[in-house]
Order: structure tokens, then C-alpha cells, then sequence
């Protein structure tokens, strides 16, 4: 017997009376809610980390200038709104009145100008921004100026990713830490407060509402965007790396959320009629295979573009979620499909029929050697596992010989630092997931770089793809960003510095009862518990 | 007996500053970036490598060994690398689940396991020395992880007597911290039980045919007597031995039965460190357990002069 076989049967027969205690905390109480994350956030600095974990804690504490609504577009949060002015060179953003951290001072301008200073030097976009800003400064307590060198239209846009790093506001005192080191308070001016005292590393993270926050009066909640009504007094993480553990206590009432639900325990929580499994993020993870552009056998493109022929995506989320179809798209491409960007140039090499024989030949023509292609897979992250071995044997039938190298995540994010080659310490092909919203836009989607040595990991060179990238800076609107991205997406196909390998929408699991999910990341305004 | 304690705390010293070079070297040399793991997956290259300096993980070995020793001397473990808490700070809020786990495990361990011993030398051969000896196979056999899904399910989830998982703490009331231990101290005890049934078995039945024990019967003396006054007192230094070598049984074990049980303890966080390659705690405990272990040692040491007046330091 398996393992997660065992989980699922523990889960499955998971169902008696619900006890309403967990060891620590106020169980069962209205106002509180009870909420295992898919991982403790151990860094609390969403500036320093981009782990998802830490993005989540980052929305409970801090607030956005910017928030991200439905139809992924920006909107004001703590802003009050904006003015574009000498010819979109000139940006003014006003700070809506009586914001407030939760130390009690006031939300001043300077705050959120050292806020984007250290938040832009950590993310892609932001730094884009910055470099086409001539002046950012704060000519009163309520307004941030920016003064650009060219017009910029997706400055707002910027501000208000919910990708990590996100642009949160903190207190000037605190972001004048250098973003590789972590701030040393968690003070934020978010709906939620930080309680550090309560905090036990790997275990537990706790929230309290924040009395002073004033949400904004008008608008619809979703995703970001929109007022931050808090009906609650309390949330409280439970860290659960044991996924049996996690559905038990679910269950059984000792909590209320869980995030993350592995696959294996989905099929069993669907059938208790006291809990409720929904797709929170509609752009869900997008799998992918990452080429070492720097030596043999994947430094030459006919070789990446052969595979992309061979490449099954039915068959990788199968190995990921299973067969139901409803869990995943096997018709992705470079941008997260369901985003603004996605389109269809080129897909025909991705969506057409299969032929690995066909592949293989291209790749002997391609003038392959027989050099050993290593593989990197994540032991640690059955996901990343699933990906790697399905990878493995799509890369053996197309002729190549294969090494996987099996690890845990510390040790492959280690190792695929290294540009030896891969008979020296080096690696070939790695893989993981991203989230879709990483992959919505050039801005953020960093597999696209194609800067070299300065790119991420993989390390391709791609002049045109980066040209490309500074036309979509340059768009002045959606209908032209999408021209542009129709481009970046025939580039990518035809450098191919990745390989797409399909979505898969992760579920999320909470007890009935409970009312005001919002679509995105895990967000506990707008929540109630009946 | 003094100057021999004496004696053995001061050869604490040397074995704690050998595992001290070992552990720091076993994770200098592993694979394994911390930086690269706090970045996340989206940093850049240079991301990762500004992490790393100002974490000073460029360091060179000897630079960063010989500031950590300095650190220990003056009592300080260091600084966690990911939540940036005093080591000592981390160990102090797990270390109550863990002891408490151990104690309740070991109390319960020794009362069940050593009278099913006794019971199997006395009845050998019989039904009751095999059942004994069939649920020692089964404690040996099967996984600690199996027995607590299995406890879990039967115990918390369809009787709803227990709780399924975590941890409230002593000072909140005996019985709730009680009930929270007993699912996670059967299955990580069984292991336990099963080793020390074992050794009191084989123990007592070598016991049971020494020439005192014949003189006890012969001199009218009750079974009972015979068997725990008698008998177990002779055969206590072996199992004395095993209890104390099954310390780090349960040290292993506690890894897994936290893990289940959902117990914030120093096993979770020290597999925690490990996945981060958080070193500082990954260090701290791991110097932590290894003087525990030195100090049970010592006591098993000198508890073998309780039941063995021949023996003397």
C-alpha cells in the first residue's frame, strides 16, 4: 500500500461527529476562522520571498495603492485615484483620507514612495517603472508624483499585480530596508494585524481584524479590488504538512479552510456534504519544462523546437491531477490562457496531433550527439515529480538519453544555479509550475526573458524576444499589447526557452457555512462564517 | 561516584564539539541553497545572489564555522535564516510538544511494555508468550505513521473521543494537554513498547533459571514476588539499557508522529530546517538532541548502580 493511499482511505473514512476543539485557539467561535495554508510562509517579508505562502500573509497585513479586479485590470484600493497629465509623462496619485497603519500612524505619501522604491527593486515590472521614472516623490502628505521619461500605460497596472513581489505599502521606517533583507516588524496597514506574539514558526501564524481600517465605500469585491469589508475577529493559520492530517481536521471541524487539497483527497472531501471544493484562481498553474540554453543537447533551437512536437500535455496534468478534464487545459501556450494575452499563433505545434517519431527524426537531423540530457525533478513536490518523470519518458521516446536526477527543492534550485555543463554539476532540463498570472503578461513572465547570463535560470539569449518586450512596454492599450504578445508568443515558439506542459486549477477546500470566497489568492476580507 | 560524574559531564565537552564540526561540515557540503529558497522560484539569478551575501552564505567555511563556535560559546545558537527568531527563541517554543510527547510515550512505554515482558518469561510457550511476542513483530512492523492514521481514524474521527491533531499546552489544564498525546504516544510508543517487551522477555527468562530464583520458590516466596522483586530487579540493567538506547527511537520517531498528529515539536521543525536548509536551526537542534542524548546516557549509566550494587564508580 501506498502512502497517499493510505492518506486518501484515512480521509474516506473520515466523518464521525465533529469534535469543535483544536488544540490551540477559540474553536468553533463565529468570528474566527481556522485556515491551513498550503505551506508556512516562513519569510514574512513579501518583498525579500516570492512564495506564494508569504504573497497570502502579505494581503491579510498590508494594502495595495492598486488592487486587481475581475477582469484583470487595475483599480484604486488605497488610492483615491489618479491623474495623467503632459502627455502621460505626469502621474499623480492621490491617497484616499484616514488611512493608517497598524501602529497607529498615519499612511503618508513618503510611506508608499520608499514602499515602491524597495518593492520595484525586486520585481520586473517595477523595475521597468523605475527606470522610466525621472522623479517619484511625494509633494505632500497625500499625493505620490511620478514623473516619467516616456509614458508608461501600465504603471497602474504595476502597482497592482497580485504576482510576488507585490507593490504592498509599508511604513517608510520599514521600507527603507535594503529588499534583500527582511524588515524586522510586520506593520502593515491591511485589514488584518500581525500578531507576532502568537507566532510559532511552522506551526502558526495568527491575524486579528484591524479596528482602525477604512475600506473603500464604494465597489464590488473581487479578487484585490474593491472595499475590504472584514466580518471576521480573528483568522488563524494552522500549518498542516501532513495532507491527511489537514483533510481529518477538516473533516471533523477543527478547521474551516484548507488551501491546497492534495488530488489523492479531493475525490473524498467532494462527497462530504459539510464541505465545498471551488476553483478560487481561474489561471491556475501552468507546468513547464525549462531548457539549459548554455550546452548540449538543448542549446541548439531545432532541437527545443522538435520537442515541441513530442510534448503531450494530456499526458503531463494527467500525471499531475488525474483524468478528470475539468482539473486542467492541455492547449496552452506561452500566456496563461483565460488571461488577456493568450492567443492562438503558432499553437498548432502544441494542439495538433502528436508525433514523437517525427520529433525524434527532427532531432537527429538537428544534429544531436547522443549527449546525455540531466533532469532535475523535485522529489519534495509530488507535482514537480509527476511533471519530471512524464518529461523523462516523453524525452526517451523521442531519442535523447536521459538522467534524472532526483532531489529535494532545496537541492534543485541550488543545483540549477549552476551553469556548468551537465556532466560537470550542471543540468539540462528542469521543471515547475507557475502560476498563470505569472505567465499573464511579459512583464512578469520571467521564462520569457531572454537576456542571457542575466536572464532566469536557463539563461537564454533572445535579442528579438527582448525587442518585443519593450514594444509591449511601449503599447499605448490592450488591442495593441495583444498584437505585440501574438509576436512574443511566435518568438517563444520558435527560440522555445521553454516547453509549455498544460494547467491545472488547484482546488480549495472549506466547510459550508461559510460565505464571501473571493477569486484569487486566499483573501479573508469579505469572508463570513455562518 | 562524584568525581566520575564530574568526569563524564567534562567528556560532554569533546563529544559535543566533535558533533559540532560534524554537523556544521555534513551541511556545509550538502547540497542545498537557502538563498535560492527564500528567493522563491521567480527570483533571478542575481536575486538569489544578493540573498545570499546578505545572509553571508559567501562566506568562506572557516570564517562562517569560526563564528558560529564563537556564537555557541557565548550561549547563542544564532539566527534562524528564514524567520529571522533567535534559534534558542524557536527551540524554547517547540520544545514542551516534544518533551511532553516523550515523557507520555516513556511513562506509558515501560508501564505496558515491561509487565508484558514479565508475563510472556513467566507464561513461556503458552498463548500469552505468543501474543506477546505476535504484537512485538506487529509494534516492530508496522510504520508509526500506519498505527497514527489508524488511531486517528478509529479514535478521533469515528468515536470522537480525541482530538485528530495539535497540541494545547501544560498550562492550559491537565487534560487537555493530555488528550492530546494519547493518540500521538500509542503510535509513536509502539515501536517502543514492542522493543522493551522484547528485551524483558528474553531478559527475565534467562533470569527466571538462575539458582536464586529456585531458592526463592524453594524458600514459599509468591509468584509475584518472585517476578517483580526477583527476578526483574536482576534483569533490570539490560532493559534500563534498551530504554535508554530507545530514547533516540523516539527522537526518529517523533519526526514522523509530529508530522500526523499535527504537533508543533522540535521533530517538525527540525525537518522543516532541513527541507529550508535553514543551518542555524538545523545546528541548534541537532547539538540539542545530541546532549540529551549524552546526559540520558549518563543517567542510564548511573542508574545501573540502583540495581546492580557490584557495580561502582
Amino acid at each position: 500500500m501506498q502512502r497517499r493511499h493510505l492518506l486518501a482511505g484515512a480521509a474516506a473514512l473520515a466523518g464521525g461527529p465533529a469534535r469543535a476543539a483544536l488544540g490551540q485557539g477559540t474553536a468553533g467561535a463565529a468570528r474566527v476562522l481556522k485556515f491551513v495554508p498550503q505551506a508556512d510562509p516562513g519569510a514574512l517579508d513579501p518583498i525579500v520571498t516570492t512564495a506564494y505562502a508569504t504573497r497570502h500573509h502579505g494581503f491579510a497585513v498590508w494594502d495595495t495603492l492598486y488592487g486587481f479586479n475581475q477582469d484583470y485590470a487595475a483599480e484604486p484600493q488605497m488610492a483615491e485615484g489618479h491623474s495623467v497629465e503632459n502627455d502621460g509623462r505626469r502621474v499623480t496619485i492621490r491617497l484616499r483620507e484616514g488611512l493608517k497603519f497598524h501602529d497607529g500612524e498615519p499612511v503618508r505619501a513618503a510611506d508608499c514612495v520608499a514602499s515602491i522604491r524597495r518593492w520595484a527593486a525586486r520585481d520586473p515590472l517595477g523595475q521597468v517603472l523605475i527606470a522610466r521614472t525621472e522623479e517619484l516623490s511625494a509633494p505632500d502628505d497625500r499625493t505620490i508624483l511620478f514623473r516619467l521619461s516616456r509614458p508608461f500605460a501600465l504603471l497602474l497596472d504595476a502597482l497592482a499585480k497580485p504576482t510576488p513581489p507585490v507593490c504592498f505599502i509599508m511604513p517608510e521606517r520599514l521600507a527603507a530596508t535594503p529588499p534583500t533583507r527582511p524588515v524586522t516588524e510586520i506593520v502593515g496597514s491591511g485589514p488584518f494585524r500581525f500578531l507576532a506574539d502568537e507566532r510559532v514558526p511552522g506551526r502558526r501564524a495568527v491575524y486579528e481584524r484591524f479596528a482602525d481600517y477604512v475600506p473603500r465605500p464604494e465597489g464590488v469585491p473581487t479578487w484585490t479590488a474593491g472595499p475590504k469589508r472584514v466580518h471576521l475577529d480573528r483568522v488563524e493559520w494552522h500549518v498542516m504538512p501532513d495532507p491527511g492530517s489537514a483533510a481529518a481536521a477538516l473533516q471533523a471541524g477543527e478547521v474551516d479552510w484548507w488551501e491546497n487539497p492534495i488530488g489523492d483527497i479531493q475525490a473524498t472531501l467532494r462527497r462530504n456534504r459539510n464541505i465545498v471544493l471551488e476553483i478560487l484562481d481561474p489561471t491556475g498553474f501552468v507546468g513547464i519544462a525549462r531548457f539549459n540554453h548554455l550546452h548540449p543537447p538543448f542549446d541548439r533551437p531545432a532541437i527545443r523546437r522538435a520537442l515541441l512536437g513530442a510534448v503531450d500535455q494530456e499526458a503531463f496534468m494527467t500525471a499531475v491531477v488525474g483524468s478528470d478534464r475539468s482539473l486542467w487545459r492541455d492547449d496552452v501556450g506561452i500566456f496563461a490562457p483565460g488571461t488577456p494575452l493568450a492567443n492562438d499563433e503558432g499553437m498548432a505545434v502544441l494542439t495538433g496531433a502528436r508525433d514523437v517519431e517525427k520529433a525524434k527524426r527532427e532531432i537527429a537531423e538537428a544534429g544531436y550527439g547522443g549527449e546525455k540530457a540531466v533532469l532535475l525533478a523535485a522529489s519534495d513536490f509530488p507535482t514537480l515529480s509527476a511533471l519530471a518523470n512524464t518529461g523523462a519518458e516523453m524525452l526517451r521516446r523521442a531519442g535523447i538519453e536521459v538522467e534524472l536526477v532526483s532531489a529535494d527543492w532545496a537541492s534543485v534550485v541550488q543545483r540549477r544555479a549552476r551553469r556548468d555543463p551537465p556532466a560537470a554539476g550542471g543540468w539540462s532540463m528542469f521543471f515547475t509550475f507557475w502560476s498563470g498570472l505569472d505567465l499573464a503578461n511579459p512583464g512578469v513572465h520571467q521564462a520569457l526573458r531572454g537576456t542571457g547570463e542575466r536572464a532566469w535560470f536557463g539563461w537564454p539569449t533572445m535579442p528579438r524576444m527582448e525587442e518585443l518586450r519593450a514594444q509591449w512596454f511601449d503599447a499605448p492599450d490592450l488591442a495593441a499589447q495583444q498584437r505585440v504578445a501574438r509576436e512574443i508568443q511566435a518568438e517563444a515558439l520558435r527560440e522555445v526557452p521553454y516547453l509549455p506542459l498544460g494547467q491545472y486549477f488547484q482546488a480549495t477546500a472549506y466547510r459550508r457555512g461559510i460565505s464571501g470566497m473571493l477569486k484569487g489568492p486566499p483573501l479573508f476580507w469579505n469572508l463570513q462564517r455562518s | 561516584m562524584f568525581a566520575y560524574v564530574v568526569r563524564r559531564v567534562l567528556a560532554t565537552i569533546p563529544v559535543m564539539a566533535v558533533v559540532a564540526l560534524f554537523v556544521f561540515s555534513l551541511l556545509y557540503i550538502a547540497p542545498g541553497d537557502p538563498a535560492a529558497v527564500i528567493a522563491g522560484d521567480q527570483a533571478t539569478p542575481e536575486d538569489v545572489e544578493r540573498i545570499r551575501q546578505s545572509l553571508g552564505l559567501d562566506r568562506p567555511y572557516l570564517v562562517r564555522f569560526g563564528a558560529w563556535v564563537f556564537d555557541i560559546l557565548r550561549g547563542d545558537l544564532g539566527v534562524s535564516i528564514f524567520t529571522n527568531l533567535p534559534v534558542v527563541t524557536m527551540i524554547k517554543q517547540r520544545i514542551e510538544p516534544t518533551l511532553s510527547l516523550m515523557l507520555v510515550t516513556l511513562i506509558l512505554a515501560v508501564s505496558i511494555a515491561i509487565p508484558m515482558g514479565v508475563v510472556a518469561a513467566w507464561k513461556v510457550g503458552t498463548w500469552i508468550d505468543r501474543s506477546v511476542m505476535g504484537f512485538a513483530v506487529l509494534g516492530f512492523s508496522v510504520p508509526v505513521f500506519v498505527v497514527g492514521y489508524l488511531l486517528a481514524y478509529v479514535f478521533a474521527l469515528e468515536l470522537d473521543w480525541l482530538p485528530v491533531q495539535g497540541y494545547t499546552s501544560f498550562s492550559e489544564g491537565l487534560w487537555p494537554w493530555f488528550e492530546n498525546l494519547i493518540l500521538p504516544a500509542i503510535a509513536l510508543g509502539s515501536v517502543y513498547i514492542a522493543l522493551i517487551a522484547r528485551i524483558t522477555r528474553a531478559t527475565m527468562l534467562e533470569v527466571l533459571q538462575q539458582d536464586y530464583i529456585r531458592t526463592a520458590r524453594a524458600k514459599g516466596a509468591g509468584q509475584t514476588s518472585i517476578l517483580f522483586l526477583h527476578a526483574l530487579k536482576n534483569a533490570a540493567v539490560p532493559i534500563v539499557t534498551v530504554i535508554g538506547i530507545g530514547i533516540a527511537l523516539l527522537i526518529g520517531g517523533a519526526v514522523v508522529t509530529e508530522s500526523v498528529f499535527a504537533i508543533p515539536g522540535l521533530g517538525r521543525l527540525t525537518v522543516d530546517a532541513i527541507l529550508r536548509r535553514d543551518y542555524p536551526v538545523i545546528q541548534g537542534v541537532v547539538l540539542l538532541f545530541s546532549f540529551v542524548y549524552v546526559l540520558v546516557n549518563l543517567a542510564i549509566d548511573l542508574l545501573y548502580t540502583l540495581f546492580d550494587p557490584r557495580i561502582r564508580y
